[in-house]
C-alpha cells in the first residue's frame, strides 16, 4: 500500500475529494456548467444522469483524463492540478471502467501487477513473491482466487474484481465505478456490492456511475444527479426513491414536456404478426429472447448500452446464428444462413454506425443500387436504371446534394443516413430494423428520418427500432420491448408512456 | 482502367483527379518510359515482330493474372497460381499418350476426356481453395500457400522426375500453333482479358467482385452473399491458372515440375504493377493489361541491351518493389482525399 501518512489539521479532516465550481466545454458546447461536489472518506457516492447530462465528463476530470477546466480540485483539501490519468494515480485516484483493461492471456497475478511486476536480485520476475502477494491481495477483498489462473479463464465479474485489485495496489484510496454492474449477473453483483461494503469500512471513497438506479440506490450513501451538464441535487439515499431521482434526470418538475418526453402508444393487437422472434439466444448477451413485430407498426426496443440489442438486430439479419430458439416470418419457421438469405426474404437492416453499410468512395447510385442489383437484372447491369431509381430517392427524401454521380463520402452524415436508408426502400421490406436511426443528425435530418419511416410504417412494413436513447423510442414506437442484460425487461402496449417508465424499467 | 466518373478537371479539382488517378496514371508512364529508353538503348527493340514476341511471351502470364485480378480485387491473394497451372499441365500430361521414351506409368485418354478431367482438376482446386477461404474462414494468403505446396505434390507424383512431352492435339494447336501468323496463345490470352473486362465491368457479379473489395462488411450489410463472391473469384483463378498452365506446357513444349516457377511472381506483379489496389475494390482488366506490357517491355528489352541475366532479377525485384510503393501510396493519397471532403 502506498504511504499512508495521515494529513489531519487541527480541526475536521478535509474531504478526501472536493470540486468547487468546475466547467468544461468542448468547442463552445458546455459539458459541464459550475459544478461542486464532495466526496466524504469512507462514502459510496452515487452519480446517475442521462447519457450526456456530464457524469462522464466530470469523472475524466477527477481520472485526470480531461485537464483542461474552469474550476478548481482539491485534494485531501490541496488544491491540485492533474496532468494525465498516471498523475492522478499519484494522488491515489484510481478508476476501473466499464471495458476492462485486463489482458485475457495473462495469468491473475501478472495482470495485478501488470507493468510493475516484482523482480529478484539477477532482474528477472520474481513469480513466487508475484503469486503469493497477488493471493494476499486478491484474500483481502473476501475472494479467493489461484493467482496463477489466466485471467481469460474466469468470469467477467471476478475479472473486474482482479481489476479492482490492480487499482488497489497502485494505492488508490479514491475509487470511479464506470458501469460496474452492466455485465454483471444478479449474484455477481451481490459479490461486488460485498467487496465495495469491505473498502468503504476500510476508509476508502468510492464514486459509483451507474445507469441502473435500483444498483445505485442499493449501494450509494449519498446520490448525485446530473442533468443538462449542471448538477441538479445531492441528497442522502435515504431521502430518495427510483422515482425521486428519475425525476431529477429527467427534470419532469418543469412544466413543459419536450416532445419525445412522453408518447401514446398506438399499438394495434389485431395487425398480424410478421416477424416473430421465440425464445431466441446467440450463444453470448441473449437470452431465451422473444419479440413480435407487426405489421404496420414500429416496435422500439430500449435498453442500455451492451443490453443486447446489437446482437438481436445482427441475428434478425442473419449476420449473427440463432443459437438456440427460432425465427418465424409469417408464420413459418425461417434460418437465415447469410445476410443475403436474410435480405431475400424480406428483412432490411440499418446498422448503428452509417459507415457499416456505406461504400464511401463509390457514386451515391451505386450505394443505392447494391441491395437491389438483383431485382434490376439478374446478369448484366443497368447503370441507367440503377441512375433513375437512385434520382426517385433523391427526390423523395431530398437528399443533398441532388447528383446521383456524387461521390458518397462527400455527402453530409443525415444526407448519407437518407442514401443507407434509401437502400431498402425500392422493394419495400416486410422487416425493416434500424439501430439508433437519429444518432448524431442535425434536427432537421432527424425530423425526415422520423417522418419517412411513419410513412413506411402506414404503408404496412413493420419497423424495429432499436435504441440507448429514450427520446428516440418515444418519438417513434408504437410498442415498446424495454430490453435488459439479454432478456425482456417489459413490455408496454396501448397506453401513455413517459421518459420516466423506460428509465424505471431498464 | 475503369471508374473514370466524377472529379471534373477544374481548378482545385486537378490535384483530387491526379490523387484518384495516380493508381492509373503511374503505370502508363512507367511502360511509355519503359518502351521509350529500350527503342533508343537498342536498334532491335522498336519492330513489329518484337512487338508481337512480347505479348507472346507474356500471353501465359496473362491468362494466370486475369484470375488474380479478380482475386485482388476483393483484396485476397491467391499464391497457388504457378503451382496449380503447373499441376494441371501435367495432369494433362498424365492423361496423354506418351512417346516410347517416356518413362511415366500414365493413363492415356482419348483427347476430349483428357481435356474434361484436366479442366475439372483445375476446378477441384478452386473449390478447395474457396472450401478453406470462406468456410473454414483461413486466410487466404496462407490457404493458397497450402494449395501451392498441395499443388507441387500432384506434380511431383504424376511426373517423378520425368519430362512428358505430348498434349491432346487440341491444346497443343493452342499453345504452339499460329493464326494468320498471330500465336494463338496471344489470341486466347486477349479474349480472357476482354470477356474478364466485360464481366468486371457490365455484369451484377462484376460489381458485387468491386463492392465486396471496397468495403466488404458494407457489402454484408447491403445483403451481397460475401462468402459467395470470394469463394467465386478464387474459383475463377484457379480456372484461368488451370487453362494458363494447360496452354504452358504445350507453348513450352514439355511437362516438367517447377517449370512455372517464375509465373507467380510475374502474375502477380502484372497486377499490382498495373495498378489495382491491393486493398481491393479499385483497378481493373485495364490495369492489368498495362501491367502486362510492362512487365514483357521490361523483361524482353533487358535481353535486347544484353544486361547480365543475373542483374535482370535484381532489377525486377526494384521494379516491383517501386510499382507497391505507387500503389499504397495512392491508396492514402485517396482516403486522405476522402476524409478531408
Amino acid at each position: 500500500m502506498a504511504e499512508d501518512v495521515i494529513e489531519s489539521g487541527g480541526g475536521g479532516h478535509p474531504p478526501p475529494l472536493e470540486l468547487v465550481g468546475v466547467s468544461k466545454s468542448f468547442g463552445g458546447v458546455a459539458a459541464l456548467r459550475d459544478v461542486s461536489f464532495t466526496l466524504e472518506s469512507g462514502e459510496i457516492h452515487g452519480l446517475v444522469g442521462e447519457n450526456g447530462a456530464g457524469k462522464s465528463t466530470l469523472m475524466k476530470i477527477i481520472a485526470g483524463v480531461h485537464t483542461e477546466f474552469d474550476g478548481i480540485m482539491k485534494i485531501d483539501g490541496r488544491e491540485v492540478r492533474l496532468a494525465s490519468a498516471r498523475d492522478a494515480l499519484h494522488n491515489s485516484i484510481g478508476m476501473v471502467h466499464q471495458e476492462l483493461s485486463v489482458v485475457p492471456d495473462l495469468s491473475v497475478a501478472e495482470n495485478v501487477f501488470l507493468g510493475s511486476q516484482p523482480v529478484t536480485a539477477a532482474g528477472t520476475i520474481d513469480w513466487r513473491r508475484m503469486n503469493r502477494e497477488a493471493k494476499k491481495l486478491i484474500a483481502s477483498l473476501g475472494l479467493d482466487i489461484d493467482p496463477t489462473t489466466r485471467m481469460g479463464s474466469l468470469p467477467v465479474g471476478l475479472q473486474q474484481l482482479v481489476e479492482l485489485s490492480r487499482v488497489l495496489f497502485s494505492g488508490a484510496r479514491i475509487i470511479i465505478l464506470d458501469e460496474p454492474t452492466s455485465a454483471l449477473s444478479p449474484p455477481e453483483v451481490a459479490r461486488l456490492f460485498g467487496v465495495l461494503r469491505k473498502l468503504r469500512a476500510e476508509g476508502h471513497s468510492l464514486i459509483f456511475i451507474s445507469h441502473f438506479l435500483d444498483d445505485v440506490i442499493d449501494i450509494s450513501d449519498r446520490i448525485t444527479v446530473f442533468r443538462n451538464g449542471r448538477k441538479v441535487a445531492t441528497e442522502r439515499v435515504a431521502d430518495l426513491d427510483k422515482h425521486k431521482v428519475i425525476g431529477y434526470m429527467i427534470g419532469r418538475h418543469s412544466a413543459e414536456l419536450h416532445m419525445g418526453e412522453a408518447t401514446e402508444l398506438k399499438s394495434d393487437d389485431k395487425k398480424p404478426i410478421v416477424l416473430d422472434v421465440e425464445n431466441a439466444s446467440d450463444g453470448s448477451v441473449l437470452e431465451s429472447f422473444s419479440l413480435s413485430l407487426r405489421a404496420g407498426e414500429i416496435t422500439g426496443v430500449y435498453g442500455f448500452m451492451g443490453c443486447g440489442q446489437i446482437e438481436l438486430a445482427r441475428m434478425l439479419f442473419g449476420k449473427l446464428p440463432v443459437w438456440k430458439g427460432a425465427l418465424k416470418l409469417d408464420g413459418r419457421p425461417v434460418r437465415f444462413p447469410s445476410t443475403a438469405a436474410a435480405r431475400r426474404a424480406g428483412i432490411a437492416y440499418l446498422p448503428e454506425n452509417r459507415r457499416m453499410m456505406l461504400f464511401r468512395s463509390e457514386p451515391v447510385y451505386k450505394n443505392v443500387s447494391i441491395a437491389i442489383l438483383d431485382r434490376i437484372n439478374r446478369f448484366w447491369l443497368k447503370p441507367d436504371k440503377e441512375r433513375a431509381i437512385t434520382d426517385a430517392h433523391i427526390k423523395d427524401l431530398q437528399i443533398r446534394p441532388p447528383l446521383n454521380s456524387a461521390l458518397l463520402g462527400s455527402l453530409s452524415g443525415g444526407n448519407q443516413q437518407k442514401v443507407a436508408l434509401a437502400k431498402w426502400l425500392t422493394h419495400l421490406p416486410k422487416v425493416l430494423i434500424l439501430s439508433e436511426p437519429t444518432r448524431g443528425m442535425d434536427v432537421g435530418a432527424k425530423e425526415d428520418v422520423i417522418r419517412i419511416l411513419k410513412s413506411l410504417r402506414d404503408r404496412g412494413v413493420a419497423i424495429l427500432v432499436l435504441s440507448t436513447e429514450p427520446e428516440t423510442i418515444l418519438t417513434l414506437a408504437d410498442r415498446v420491448t424495454v430490453m435488459k442484460k439479454g432478456k425482456v425487461a417489459r413490455e408496454f402496449a396501448g397506453r401513455h408512456l413517459e421518459k420516466s417508465d423506460l428509465l424505471a424499467a431498464a | 482502367m475503369t471508374t473514370g466518373e466524377a472529379a471534373a478537371p477544374g481548378s482545385g479539382r486537378l490535384k483530387r483527379f491526379l490523387a484518384d488517378q495516380l493508381r492509373n496514371i503511374a503505370p502508363v508512364f512507367t511502360l511509355l518510359a519503359l518502351a521509350v529508353f529500350f527503342s533508343i538503348a537498342s536498334p532491335s527493340f522498336l519492330t513489329v515482330d518484337n512487338a508481337f514476341n512480347i505479348m507472346s511471351q507474356v500471353s501465359i502470364t496473362g491468362i494466370i493474372a486475369v484470375g488474380l485480378t479478380f482475386v485482388i480485387l476483393t483484396a485476397e491473394i491467391d499464391l497457388s497460381v504457378a503451382a496449380v497451372a503447373n499441376a494441371v499441365g501435367i495432369t494433362m500430361a498424365y492423361f496423354t499418350l506418351q512417346p516410347d521414351y517416356v518413362n511415366i506409368a500414365n493413363i492415356p485418354l482419348p483427347g476430349i476426356i483428357a481435356i474434361v478431367l484436366t479442366l475439372l482438376t483445375a476446378l477441384a482446386f478452386g473449390l478447395i481453395t474457396a472450401f478453406g477461404v470462406t468456410w473454414i474462414g483461413i486466410p487466404s494468403f496462407i490457404m493458397t500457400l497450402a494449395i501451392m505446396q498441395i499443388a507441387n505434390g500432384v506434380s511431383a507424383l504424376l511426373v517423378r522426375g520425368q519430362i512428358a512431352y505430348s498434349y491432346p492435339e487440341f491444346i497443343t494447336m493452342l499453345g504452339s500453333g499460329t493464326i494468320f501468323g498471330i500465336r494463338w496463345t496471344i489470341v486466347v490470352c486477349l479474349l480472357f482479358l476482354l470477356v474478364a473486362h466485360l464481366v468486371l465491368t457490365y455484369t451484377r457479379f462484376g460489381r458485387y467482385v468491386y463492392m465486396v473489395g471496397g468495403n466488404r462488411e458494407a457489402a454484408e450489410y447491403s445483403g451481397v452473399n460475401v462468402k459467395l463472391i470470394i469463394a467465386a473469384v478464387m474459383v475463377i483463378c484457379a480456372m484461368c491458372s488451370g487453362i494458363a498452365g494447360m496452354l504452358g506446357v504445350a507453348y513450352f513444349g514439355s511437362a516438367q515440375q517447377n517449370q512455372f516457377d517464375t509465373f507467380l511472381l510475374d502474375a502477380i506483379a502484372a497486377v499490382v504493377v498495373g495498378g489495382t489496389s491491393l486493398f481491393g475494390g479499385r483497378g481493373g482488366i485495364g490495369n492489368t493489361i498495362i501491367g502486362l506490357l510492362v512487365l514483357g517491355v521490361l523483361n524482353n528489352g533487358l535481353d535486347h541491351i544484353q544486361i547480365d541475366s543475373f542483374l535482370k532479377i535484381l532489377i525486377r525485384g526494384l521494379i516491383l518493389l517501386a510499382a507497391l510503393v505507387i500503389n499504397v501510396y495512392a491508396q492514402v493519397l485517396r482516403e486522405k482525399q476522402a476524409s478531408t471532403d
